[in-house]
């Protein structure tokens, strides 16, 4: 790993400033994806702008929403009285990201803004609906994701905060990739005032989608019978040593099916 | 024993725990020599290529260099040595490449080391080390031995097939008749999957050298220093021992990995001496993966011929075993001296025929894990069994039962080669089928059918051979070294032990153990006897820990040591007291005279010893210190049972042990927390192999589980509560009459495990789960059943 220059930034404003000044910056959430990337050689920054003095931490929880600010840690969703009372799926999602220390450290908006391809949180907001809002503007989740650790933010936006509908009910199954233990097949379904939404993580190769097909037999019935013999699409399923194409593709079916039984 | 706390059988809390738990462990890694350089090593990103140019010119001049060597620079230096020489069945030697410390003409797999970089930092010879500009011609890569002995491509000219030695033992015609006439034949195809051994302790050495005496010493993490101090001193640099120190120190864990010379220890010894300068090199975690031992690696087709009432009447086996790229120290005796001479099992069956094809590939170099042959051998066995007893519609255990040799026939001579000397398989059955509750299985299988689980039941009857070996025999058979112990004890003036062992612990407590073994023998304190080990200006010599040899070699050597202190001191007891020696009772620490009531503490003989005045000077020499060597006049046989229940997930191919059960006869139980404790990090390791772990190459001979990423590991939450018993029987040729147990978990485990999913899923009838076992190969199973 290379000197990098390690500066904290004290607001949104600052964090922008001094990324806009860096010539090849990033800016530091939880560092649990980024720093082992950095240790690997995978990734040589010239700054490291750390965003835990920008007063991005918080959750609020109405009667419509749950707002959880971008530097808010696993642990603390996981915990969260509110959000486990509102969105019990939510809570119990970041409960089961990686280990205690990753959940001790990282935080929601590094998760999103990296869209890892087997990342729980990019499921919750697809499945959920939720908007992401950044220092310019607010993007709805299914324009977020674009693809395979890319999204729709720019190069000086930063996420400030994500909003979550509350459903009716929801749930999240993860089936873990058995090395790694990063979902392998993790799968978001909800049921609110937007109708039903299923997302997958983990199974595609171009990370994080929506499951057509299923939202609509569960808009039918909202019963994990409704999706008997149904599996994801074969021809974008991920395919490796642990899971070739056509076994993601069935478990992206069988994990639906638990999710929906699952479902609080 | 006086305090009744410390001596063989008590469970006393191990020594080296307080170092170990508060950090305070000394690593190779954590020794720093004044004035120190590092090492990095440019391995191989391809697995076959012929090197045509290595240019270094631009790498030396980064920032920090202080030397880098190719083989070229290495004249003179002899490549490492192979410790068992094999033959083709026709008497010719087995083909022995050479291995040179750094890749010559050729690459013979990722992570084959090409240059070695030595700057100031570590961070410096990593950088300057990506400058260097290697020119390699690609050549075709040999991957699985199938096309490997096809010899399209042959990874050493020597060996145009690939093969390095096709080598067998038995009669095979008269095997062959018997099948001829057999009831029933049961065939199987299995694979036994190539494991990366990950210790947690990653490879490390460190090369110092004083200019003004000559002497080299080695720092590094090896289970056995005084092999390495032969091996790398004789073989490689041509370093007389009395200039080579190799200090192992605390070392994090082996499992065989640790027990071979690699590459490294005599670079930075060797570059130590060319710079004046100490060379240091750490291991990183993906450098393990590609550059330590693997282990296992077989593909065998087996048969098992039985009568009409399932008694066996013969097994024969062909296996190819992968080598890897060279030969590893021990690489040739894992698939024959310690995989098929144990075909015989727990088990009565007359004629056996194994032949073993021992395979070159673009692949790391194969050898020793823990059991090293010996779950190779169970594994193939316990699967043929299992598979008989079900196409012959036997009972599991009873044709196990109908098989056994009896409790009252050792000394059993097995039909390859070794002789049992005791064992009784009726009652570590009788334990294991007690402890799991079998006649329970019907209900708990039909609980589990309500919640959609299939549950099934798999047991596997081993036996192994630990305690390596008459030296006599292992060098008929092909070995380059002797396989003895060495101990020294020497006695302190006031009393206190120090033992000094050949004899290496990297996490099997022998400094608690070993002290037992004096505690019992002199009734003292195990706090007043400490063990040192591991540093050859120590100890006077040693041949090291593996295959399960360290209590019943090493700590023979120690308790014969131990009664030659025992003799001496009754000798002098004698004078002092004014007795004859034969009227000297020595019991609990103290000599007494029979019949009468004077007597002497240990402890005072000892001081006698050291302060001569009262002393028998004309005929005994003062001081108190004794060493054994000690040659086994056979192996040990640990044996046992498990009994593994599983729960299969169709849905998703999951796999969960619900419990496993384990009965072991590891003979005399020194420390039995310490026995249970290697039983279950044995099992981990078995269970991984069956469930989990499994190494993958591409066609290409790149290493795709070469990280945690993706070679999975078994964690805590993967496995069950386990329930350990023993059940011993003492071994009859070594004085404490114990066996060994570090190996028995990962022996025993792998077809308990398959067993037991073959039996969850049979009722579609499968008869074959391949190992590792994951959610996709099970949930393929199922599918290609269903």
């Amino acid at each position: 790993m290379s000197d990098v220059n390690y500066t904290v930034a004290s607001s949104v404003d600052d964090a922008v400033k001094k990324l806009s000044n860096a010539s090849d910056g990033n800016l530091l959430a939880g560092g649990m994806t980024l720093l082992p990337a950095i240790k690997l050689g995978l990734n040589d920054p010239s700054d490291l702008i750390d965003l835990s003095g920008a007063d991005l931490n918080g959750i609020q929880v109405n009667d419509r929403e749950v707002i959880i600010e971008a530097m808010t840690r696993h642990v603390e969703v996981a915990t969260s009285k509110k959000i486990k009372k509102a969105i019990p799926a939510l809570s119990q999602l970041a409960s089961r990201i990686g280990d205690p220390q990753v959940r001790n450290r990282g935080t929601i908006g590094g998760s999103i803004a990296n869209n890892d391809p087997a990342a729980d949180y990019p499921a919750a907001c697809l499945g959920l609906g939720a908007t992401i809002a950044t220092n310019k503007r607010e993007i709805r989740a299914d324009d977020f994701f674009t693809g395979l650790f890319e999204t729709a933010l720019d190069s000086e936006e930063l996420i400030t905060s994500v909003k979550f509908p509350v459903p009716e009910r929801a749930g999240y199954e993860k089936f873990p990739n058995p090395a790694s233990k990063y979902a392998l097949v993790g799968v978001f379904l909800s049921k609110g005032f937007g109708g039903v939404r299923v997302a997958v993580t983990g199974a595609s190769s171009s990370g994080v989608y929506r499951e057509v097909n299923f939202e609509e037999a569960l808009s039918s019935e909202f019963k994990s019978q409704a999706l008997g013999g149904m599996s994801g699409d074969q021809t974008i399923m991920t395919s490796d040593i642990h899971a070739l194409a056509d076994y993601r593709a069935h478990l992206v079916g069988e994990i639906a099916r638990r999710a929906v039984a699952n479902c609080v | 024993m006086p305090d009744g706390t410390t001596g063989i059988g008590a469970s006393v809390l191990r020594k080296e725990d307080r170092r170990f738990l508060t950090g305070r462990g000394k690593y190779t890694d954590d020794i720093n020599r004044p004035n120190q350089t590092y090492a990095y090593f440019l391995r191989s990103s391809v697995a076959h290529a012929r090197i045509k140019k290595i240019n270094v010119s631009a790498a030396l001049k980064s920032e920090g260099i202080v030397a880098i060597y190719t083989n070229k620079d290495l004249e003179g230096i002899g490549g490492l040595p192979c410790g068992w020489a094999l033959t083709f069945q026709n008497g010719d030697p087995m083909v022995e490449p050479s291995h040179p410390i750094l890749a010559s003409e050729k690459v013979r797999h990722v992570g084959d080391p090409i240059a070695v970089v030595i700057a100031e930092t570590k961070k410096q010879a990593k950088t300057a080390a990506a400058s260097i500009k290697v020119d390699l011609e690609e050549l075709p890569a040999v991957v699985d031995m199938a096309s490997a002995i096809k010899g399209e491509t042959a990874v050493h000219d020597e060996a145009a097939d690939n093969i390095c030695y096709d080598w067998a033992i038995g009669d095979k015609d008269e095997v062959g008749k018997v099948f001829d006439q057999a009831y029933h034949v049961t065939s199987i195809e299995i694979v036994n999957n190539r494991l990366i051994p990950n210790a947690m302790e990653p490879r490390a050495a460190i090369g110092d050298f004083d200019p003004s005496t000559g002497d080299y010493t080695l720092y590094t993490t090896t289970q056995n220093p005084h092999v390495i101090r032969l091996l790398m001193g004789a073989f490689v640099l041509q370093i007389p021992e009395h200039k080579l120190r190799v200090v192992a120190p605390d070392v994090g864990g082996g499992f065989g990995s640790k027990v071979f010379h690699y590459a490294e220890e005599a670079m930075v010894t060797w570059a130590a001496a060319q710079l004046n300068r100490p060379v240091k090199w750490t291991a990183e975690r993906s450098e393990s993966f590609m550059s330590d031992a693997h282990g296992r690696d077989h593909v065998t087709k087996a048969e098992l011929a039985l009568d009409k009432e399932g008694k066996f009447l013969g097994l024969r086996e062909e296996t190819y075993a992968n080598m890897g790229g060279y030969l590893s120290t021990f690489a040739p005796a894992i698939p024959t001296y310690m995989h098929s001479v144990l075909m015989a099992g727990v088990y009565k069956t007359p004629l056996i025929y194994s032949n073993i094809i021992a395979v070159f590939t673009n692949t790391v170099p194969v050898d020793a894990y823990r059991g090293a042959g010996r779950p190779e051998a169970t594994y193939i066995l316990e699967r043929l069994v299992d598979r008989a007893a079900r196409e012959m519609g036997i009972d599991q255990v009873e044709i196990r039962r109908k098989n056994f040799i009896p409790s009252d026939e050792f000394p059993y001579q097995t039909p390859v080669a070794l002789e049992y000397d005791s064992g009784n398989y009726e009652a570590t059955l009788a334990t294991a089928l007690e402890n799991s509750d079998s006649k329970g299985f019907e209900k708990r299988k039909a609980d589990s059918a309500k919640d959609g689980k299939l549950r099934g039941i798999g047991y596997s009857t081993y036996v192994e051979a630990c305690g390596a070996a008459p030296s006599a025999v292992a060098g008929a058979l092909g070995a380059r070294a002797g396989l003895y112990e060495c101990a020294n004890i020497r006695v302190h003036p006031t009393g206190s032990i120090t033992v000094f062992t050949g004899s290496h612990s990297h996490g099997q407590g022998h400094e608690t153990a070993f002290a037992q073994l004096v505690s019992e023998k002199l009734g003292m304190h195990t706090d007043d006897i400490d063990i040192v080990h591991g540093d050859t200006s120590q100890i006077p010599f040693g041949m090291g820990t593996y295959a399960s040899r360290s209590l019943a070699v090493g700590g023979t050597a120690i308790v014969n040591a131990v009664d030659k202190i025992i003799d001496k001191s009754r000798k002098i007891a004698a004078h002092i007291l004014e007795a004859a020696e034969v009227d000297i009772e020595f019991d609990s620490g103290t000599f007494k005279v029979s019949g009468t009531d004077k007597s002497l503490s240990f402890g005072e003989v000892a001081l006698a010893a050291y302060v001569p005045h009262n002393y028998p000077l004309e005929t005994l020499e003062p001081g108190l210190e004794e060493t054994s060597f000690y040659d086994p006049t056979n192996f040990t046989y640990p044996g046992g049972c498990h009994v593994c229940e599983v729960e299969v997930d169709p849905g998703t191919g999951v796999v969960k042990v619900k419990s496993f059960v384990a009965a072991d006869d590891p003979g005399t139980v020194v420390n039995p927390m310490i026995v249970e404790g290697q039983v279950h990090g044995g099992l981990a390791q078995g269970i991984g192999q069956a469930l989990m772990e499994g190494c993958t190459y591409d066609e290409n001979g790149q290493l795709i589980t070469g990280s945690y990423m993706d070679y999975t590991m078994p964690r805590a939450a993967d496995l069950p509560y386990y329930v350990v018993g023993t059940e011993s029987s003492e071994c009859t040729h070594n004085p404490l009459g114990v066996k060994g147990i570090g190996e028995v978990g990962a022996i025993g485990a792998p077809p308990a495990v398959i067993n037991a999913i073959v039996d969850a899923l049979s009722h579609l009838g499968v008869t074959d789960v391949p190992m590792p076992a994951t959610p996709q190969v099970v949930w393929r199973v199922i599918q290609d059943a269903s």
